[in-house]
């Protein structure tokens, strides 16, 4: 999931996350089986309020929610979107086999059943799912919603060239042959090609009856539940989708299955939400819908934004980046706005990927060097410091991600480096004088800055660091996303973000360590790790179904990845300053959505 | 008149066909210099490769440079289809390529976003046009009395401050402050015309008073100039009213200038108010072509700027046959 300048997503805020971590690692954070909606935490408006509980509880009905951002969503087709405010939007109009919970805390890090009457349950150990979906289900056009259209949702995903942008972990994982050396399934191509005419022609999904789906899996995944949050599996209604309106036009107008539908959309500008009466509140395990009309505005003034926040004009700021420095000294500054605001980690962690094929950084040594002498403190500054930019980081594994554990190998002088024992790792990697690599960084103002600050505090070690800026828009995909370029242009540096797609060890790390996804384009994997014992560890927690066994798992990689490879350098685990307006109720950070108000919980005083 | 505006006419053709080629060279050059694949761009985030395959299958992006411009051109005046076998899609004529980004004909995008441009633009030019003319007039026929020297320094500070400055000082006294203008945001004349003026007028008021103050004081300089020209001396010896001799006389050749640069101003402001519309957060062309620059959406960047280059070769055009009508010692024969 994409937010800001980072890639995918994750959870929680700081100040919760100790009892978070301590409610995960006891064993009380992992049902997935529970229904959401429960009688909801009320908090009083303080500071940080809606991170631990709701703000503002109200069961009021009516009005109309106002919510705005800087840029529109990527996409509003459900297997298309990436960018996690986007993910959150879905809930508004869309409703996955699972969900996750509409809570604060660590509670919002799980998934219940939406579509689904209770969660998939595995017989054969997390290669086969099977899902019974609730009866009486209907589109917003009143046709029946099956489990054909969840089967169809999930086949669109594998038409790459009309349904792309969205994450594909179920074509790796229900690809009917192994995928290809790029990760495209050969054996099905999507149901715009498919000789089954009724475009159902995926041979391991199966349908035994319309309120039954049946996932067979090519390895065991023990998350399939939170995969199945994922966006994707929101059912698309087959007639309307190979129509003229279908396909890669799906995205203006998806054929809504949640409380709320599209009256009116223009691309970026604006969308208008009012109430799909073919939704049924008894058939939803959670939504209230308490609003009658939702209206989305792109402002393209940031500024603005904070100023229509902050007057009531508007109502949330859905990007979730949080507001702008001069807000944000206003904010903090006045007590009155400040209890409005909450500071939540989105769940990303900043980093520096260290790229063990560039010499002289295939030494563990000289990785070594860069984990004590870098520093932190300037890094964080640069970011926006602990309230915009974030806490300083010691792990990989964010805190709001379950498997979490706090621990810090190389301690640094509290973030500011350890030049002494940076040196002495620069000796003994036969550099005492230090030496010259590249860092990559995005060009934009950010990025910059956290170039400069690594820059000059690797100088204090002789570190001579020198900066390649790439295009943020085509920044991970691209600039860094080819091993053979980074090698070839010697960069050992290359700074980046990174947020799970769900909140466990295998959202956050699938993609970021395991040696066997190392691609030659588009690669994610920036430090080429690949360390045997951990992608062993891999394959052990995914086909982990117990998810406090596997957050044990995912845990232990963290732990190896920093002492025994040390080719990612964590920085800070980002936060953003958020402000609503005061007729906003029910307001309260979702912490699996990268630290965003749950939009479809909120009503209006 | 008619031959000189049929040849200026191929003059603007020929001119627009230079320029799509040269943009069109964006397509080549920029995945070129940057190590990126065109298909990568609209395949989303870590495609793979056979989803770049039949991206580049769609969009004829393996066939030679000639031959995709030849298509490009042919779109512009027939339309086009993009065929992928499964998925095909239909870009109606004037087909200036297809969004990357967000699929749909990059026409559509511009037309879509054209209606907020034009407004800002339209208001504003009428705004600075007489605001501008009547100052600067004024302040020649007043010349270095008080309110000549206020209105020359009040002009300075129009030139001289950014419309980003002007325009937030604007939004935060009267929208936030004084609450006279709360809410602004762009409404379309057909939904409410009043609400659609109200809604302007902060950027209409900006534009305006960087535009005017430029206006007064080319004005202002024209007539002075005009008003010691020895047939306006004959003017008023022959007992014309000096209302007559600064109307029909000097004020119509100091408008020369203004009419080529207010021409110049417009085309230009039609092709985005980039500035002015993230100030107040309006949506138009100049957004349109920011975030296609950020998206590396380069037939969206294609387009505007196709888009542009027309309306600044279009006022041209304009401009010049207006002065035969402006200007009673030009004639086109």
């Amino acid at each position: 999931m994409r937010r800001g300048s980072y890639r995918r997503r994750t959870l929680v805020h700081a100040g919760v996350a100790v009892s978070a971590i301590a409610l995960v690692v006891s064993g009380c954070g992992g049902s997935s089986s529970g229904g959401g909606g429960g009688k909801p935490k009320a908090a009083a408006n303080v500071f940080n309020a809606g991170v631990t509980g709701v703000r503002n509880v109200s069961t009021k009905t009516g009005g109309t929610l106002n919510l705005i951002a800087d840029g529109d969503c990527d996409y509003y087709d459900p297997a298309r979107t990436y960018y996690g405010h986007c993910w959150d939007m879905q809930r508004l109009f869309s409703r996955g086999l699972m969900a996750y919970k509409p809570e604060p805390g660590s509670a919002g890090l799980d998934v219940v059943p939406d579509l689904a009457s209770e969660a998939g349950t595995s017989s054969d150990g997390g290669k086969t799912w099977t899902y019974k979906i609730r009866s009486g289900l209907k589109f917003e056009d009143g046709s029946p919603i099956t489990s054909k259209e969840v089967k169809y949702a999930i086949e669109r995903v594998f038409a790459g060239s009309v349904i792309n942008g969205g994450p594909t972990y179920v074509v790796s994982f229900l690809c009917p042959t192994p995928t290809n050396s790029s990760g495209g399934c050969d054996s099905y191509k999507g149901p715009y090609k498919d000789k089954d005419p009724n475009h159902l022609g995926l041979s391991t999904i199966t349908t035994p009856d319309d309120q039954t789906v049946v996932f067979h899996l090519n390895t065991k995944v023990g998350d399939w539940n939170y995969i199945m949050a994922l966006p994707a599996s929101t059912p698309v209604p087959i007639a309307y989708d190979q129509s003229s309106k279908g396909g890669a036009k799906y995205t203006f107008h998806p054929m809504s299955s949640g409380p709320y539908k599209f009256a009116s959309y223009s691309p970026g500008k604006s969308l208008t939400l009012v109430r799909n009466t073919n939704w049924s509140a008894s058939s939803d395990p959670f939504r209230k819908a308490l609003v009658d009309k939702i209206v989305f505005t792109v402002d393209t003034n940031d500024e603005d934004i904070d100023n229509r926040l902050i007057n009531n004009i508007a109502d949330v700021d859905i990007s979730g980046v949080g507001v702008q420095v001069a807000t944000q000294s206003k904010i903090l500054t006045n007590p009155t706005l400040k209890a409005r605001a909450d500071n939540p980690v989105t769940g990303a962690t900043r980093y520096i990927a260290i790229e063990s094929k560039v010499a002289p950084f295939d030494n563990k040594d000289c990785r070594l060097a860069v984990q004590y002498g870098i520093s932190k403190v300037d890094f964080q500054t640069a970011r926006g410091g602990p309230i915009g930019g974030g806490d300083i980081a010691t792990t990989m594994l964010n805190p709001a991600v379950k498997g979490y554990t706090k621990f810090d190998l190389y301690p640094d002088n509290n973030g500011a480096g350890d030049v002494t024992k940076a040196k002495e790792e620069l000796a003994k990697c036969g550099h005492p004088n230090g030496f010259t690599t590249h860092m990559a960084t995005q060009s934009t103002t950010k990025g910059k800055a956290v170039a400069a600050a690594v820059q000059n505090s690797l100088k204090r070690i002789g570190i001579n660091v020198i900066i390649d800026e790439g295009d943020a828009a085509t920044y991970y995909s691209q600039f860094i996303g080819a091993p053979a370029v980074n090698r070839q242009k010697d960069r050992g540096l290359m700074y980046a973000g990174w947020g799970a797609d769900w909140p466990t060890g295998y959202g956050f790390f699938s993609s970021l360590i395991d040696g066997r996804k190392i691609l030659p384009q588009g690669n994610s994997n920036y430090s080429e790790t690949n360390d045997p014992k951990i992608n062993q560890m891999i394959d052990q927690a995914v086909g982990t179904t117990d998810p406090d066994a596997a957050a044990k798992i995912w845990g232990d990689v963290d732990k190896q990845l920093m002492s025994e490879d040390a080719t990612l350098v964590p920085m800070t685990y980002d936060k953003a300053l958020v402000i609503n307006s005061t007729n906003v109720t029910n307001a309260f950070i979702l912490s699996s959505m990268l630290g965003i108000y749950d939009f479809q919980a909120m009503g209006k005083s | 008149m008619l031959q000189y505006i049929a040849r200026r006419l191929i003059l603007v053709v020929v001119l627009l066909w230079i320029v799509s080629m040269v943009t069109f060279g964006i397509f080549f050059l920029i995945p070129k210099a940057t190590h990126t694949s065109t298909a990568a761009l609209f395949a989303g985030k870590a495609p793979t490769s056979d989803t770049i395959k039949e991206i580049e299958v769609k969009f004829g992006l393996n066939d030679p440079i000639p031959v995709q411009y030849w298509h490009f051109v042919e779109g512009v005046f027939v339309g086009r289809d993009y065929d992928a076998g499964a998925s095909r899609d239909h870009c109606p004529a004037p087909c200036l390529g297809f969004s990357f980004v967000n699929n749909v004909p990059v026409w559509q995008e511009i037309t879509s976003d054209l209606p907020v441009t034009i407004s800002m633009a339209i208001g504003a030019a009428i705004l600075w046009l007489l605001a501008g003319t009547a100052i600067g007039v004024l302040s020649a026929l007043r010349r270095r009395s008080f309110f000549d020297r206020a209105a020359m320094g009040v002009a300075l500070a129009g030139v001289s401050l950014p419309i980003y400055f002007t325009g937030l000082v604007l939004l935060s006294l009267i929208s936030y402050k004084w609450n006279i203008l709360p809410n602004v945001h762009y409404v379309g004349i057909t939904q409410n015309p009043l609400s659609w003026a109200r809604n302007l007028l902060l950027p209409w008021i900006s534009l305006a008073f960087l535009y005017a103050a430029l206006y007064a004081r080319l004005t202002r300089a024209g007539m002075l100039e005009t008003l010691g020209e020895d047939y306006i001396r004959t003017a008023r010896a022959k007992g014309l009213s000096e209302q007559r001799v600064i109307g029909r006389h000097a004020l119509r050749a100091a408008l020369t200038p203004i009419v080529t640069i207010f021409g110049l101003d417009l085309g230009q402001l039609l092709g985005g108010a980039i500035l002015t519309e993230y100030t107040f957060g309006f949506v138009g062309i100049g957004k349109l072509s920011v975030d296609a620059i950020f998206r590396q959406d380069l037939p969206v960047i294609l387009g505007v700027t196709l888009f542009a280059a027309f309306f600044i070769v279009m006022a041209n055009l304009i401009v010049d046959v207006l002065y035969a009508f402006v200007d009673p010692r030009v004639r086109y024969s």
